[in-house]
């Protein structure tokens, strides 16, 4: 044990017999790769636009020699992620960490680190709309057919659209993928980026939806292909410059407003990456005159 | 005529359907052949929709059989095929054009997704093939290919449903279903509506079957007709025939009441 525990709760907050209820949903996910499995979701003493699905994933998951990581948005220091964070270790007692390298389990709302993940790590995503097809077909009872049936064709007729109007598929995040040459499944709700990182990846994806109601998985090295058209091929996005930081190439950047005059900067959104970087000594335009052994911010 | 013409693409054979005690269709038989545009007339309430319904197997029928003759020459029981066979049918062989167009069309999103909604179903994952396509149908329904990124929210009544006949013969289906496709639109809507339907029905050599309650509409279009009653045919032929010489007192007062009109 790394943290003292909080007494009243059961370990990871969850009773056992609830636990035993999501890993059944869990291990359901997993030999049907994309298919999203119902299970009885439980109130999560947070609001659910807050991950109560990975949270309820991630307690059904971790063991007391796990550590932990939580991101949001590639941070680990949002409000959000520091609460997950420290719900864990309170009712877990289980080590946190922001280190990608040294998590076994990584809670997600919106990105995948820029380090390879491993074999022996599982990433949690909380999900919003598990349900890709929704935008359609609002009928639940048909979007289960169209599952049941491999019809998805529909999928096509919203990137159809987004050609029409933008001249390009536009659509940058929760971007539809095909899991495994049968489910259609939403990659929600990371960036577009992120979706050749779910193909073949050693780790264990899972996902989970709070409000929905559904958990679904991405077995290790599981064949997640993003939907396109021939002559609009799927294309990540791409930035021009590196990270004005740790000078880092082909990593997915946000902007950072400096001042009120129009100053802005791109910088790694994966902030653990950024810091490992810039440890190594790596040094992006906007440090370039800080020596390589301190400064990093 | 071509071999297949002489066999007939739908069989129908004491087809039925009740709503718990109320009849909504009973034993209903005839054959469609290829080509054959087929008018089902009659008062308010007698049955004209239902049949339709089980026809195109959206509801199960009480009684009787349906069989249609796949492309592949074999006639098929509908109600024996498997769910997913049944609708990739229903998606690329038929068609079915509803009186109310917001029912057969998707209202949020463009004109040419919801013709080439179809095409992708099949497969087609060429957004520039779909997109002409799309552009070709809109054209032979008289819809201007400059409304081709509108949605139908922003089309009349006649151009909806215009456009619902384009999403529905993409596939170039063989048999289309029609529920009263000219009811609700102004008279001068109907009339140029009747002009495109004869045309491609002609052109595509399209089997019809057609629901009306207007008799000037079956004329106009179809080969023969069939008057409900009660749930019941009470009458069939040419269409000619029927209208000019109606048989039964019932035929003989839908036709007047008609000609008074
Ligand atoms: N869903 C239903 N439940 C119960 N009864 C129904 C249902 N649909 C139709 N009926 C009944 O079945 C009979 C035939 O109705 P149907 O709608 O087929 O007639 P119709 O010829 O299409 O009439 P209209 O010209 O008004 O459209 C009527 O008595 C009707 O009340
Ligand atoms: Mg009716
Ligand atoms: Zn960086």
């Amino acid at each position: 044990m790394n943290a003292p525990m909080t007494a009243g709760y059961n370990f990871a907050y969850l009773d056992e017999q609830t636990k035993r209820m999501i890993r059944r949903a869990i291990l359901k996910a997993i030999a049907i790769p994309g298919y999203q499995v119902p299970f009885a979701s439980r109130e999560m003493p947070m609001p659910y636009g807050w991950g109560t699905g990975g949270v309820q994933v991630t307690a059904a998951v971790i063991g007391e020699h796990d550590v932990l990581k939580v991101i949001d948005q590639g941070s680990d220091d949002t409000t959000n992620a520091v609460s997950i964070r420290k719900f864990f270790a309170r009712t877990a007692g289980v080590a946190t960490t922001t280190s990608t390298a040294d998590a076994t389990v990584i809670q997600t709302r919106h990105r995948i680190p820029e380090a390879p993940l491993t074999e022996d790590q599982i990433l949690v995503y909380q999900v919003p709309i598990p349900e890709p097809l929704r935008f359609l077909e609002p009928r639940e009872t048909e979007t289960r057919t169209m599952h049941a049936l491999e019809e998805y064709g529909l999928m096509h007729v919203k990137l159809y659209e987004d050609i029409a109007r933008h001249g390009h598929i536009a659509t940058t995040y929760a971007y539809p993928v095909k899991v495994n040459g049968r489910y259609l499944m939403d990659a929600s709700p990371t960036p577009k980026f992120d979706n050749p990182k779910m193909h073949l990846s050693p780790a264990l994806q899972l996902f989970g939806a709070g409000r929905e109601k559904r958990i679904y998985a991405l077995p290790p090295y599981t064949q997640v292909v993003s939907l396109d058209f021939e002559d609009h091929p799927f294309e990540v996005n791409r930035f021009d410059k590196p990270c004005a930081l740790c000078a880092a190439h082909g990593v997915y950047l946000d902007e950072v407003v400096l001042d009120d005059r129009g100053g802005r900067m791109f910088v790694c959104s994966d902030t653990d990456f950024c810091e490992t970087r810039r440890a190594e000594g790596h040094r992006g335009e906007m440090l370039a005159d800080t020596p390589a052994d301190g400064g990093a911010a | 005529m071509s071999a297949g013409h002489d066999r007939p693409l739908l069989q129908v054979e004491g087809l039925g359907k009740s709503y718990g005690a109320r009849v909504g269709c009973v034993d209903v038989s005839f054959d469609l052949y290829p080509g054959e545009v087929l008018a089902v007339v009659g008062e308010s309430g007698s049955g004209k929709s239902t049949l339709l319904s089980v026809l195109s197997t959206q509801l199960a029928p009480s009684a009787g059989a349906v069989r249609y003759r796949m492309r592949d020459g074999v006639l098929r029981d509908m109600f024996a095929l498997a769910e997913a066979e049944r609708r990739f049918l229903m998606r690329t062989d038929w068609g079915f054009v509803h009186q109310d167009p917001r029912q057969g069309l998707r209202m949020g999103v463009s004109a040419g997704a919801n013709v080439g909604e179809r095409l992708m179903a099949v497969g087609e994952r060429h957004y520039g093939r779909i997109r002409d396509t799309a552009a070709d149908w809109l054209g032979r329904v008289e819809i201007d290919a400059d409304r081709i990124d509108d949605q139908p929210r922003a089309f009349s009544g006649g151009m909806r449903q215009r456009l619902q006949i384009a999403r529905n013969l993409v596939t170039h289906p063989r048999l289309v279903f029609m529920d009263e496709p000219t009811g609700g639109l102004d008279v001068s809507v109907q009339a140029r509506l009747l002009d495109l339907l004869r045309g491609l029905v002609a052109d595509l050599g399209l089997a019809v079957i057609i629901v009306t309650h207007d008799l000037a509409v079956a004329r106009l279009l179809s080969h023969r007709i069939m008057v409900m009653r009660q749930g019941r045919v009470i009458e069939t032929g040419l269409t000619d025939q029927v209208l000019d010489d109606p048989r039964e007192p019932y035929t003989q007062l839908l036709v007047s009441s008609v000609l008074q009109v």
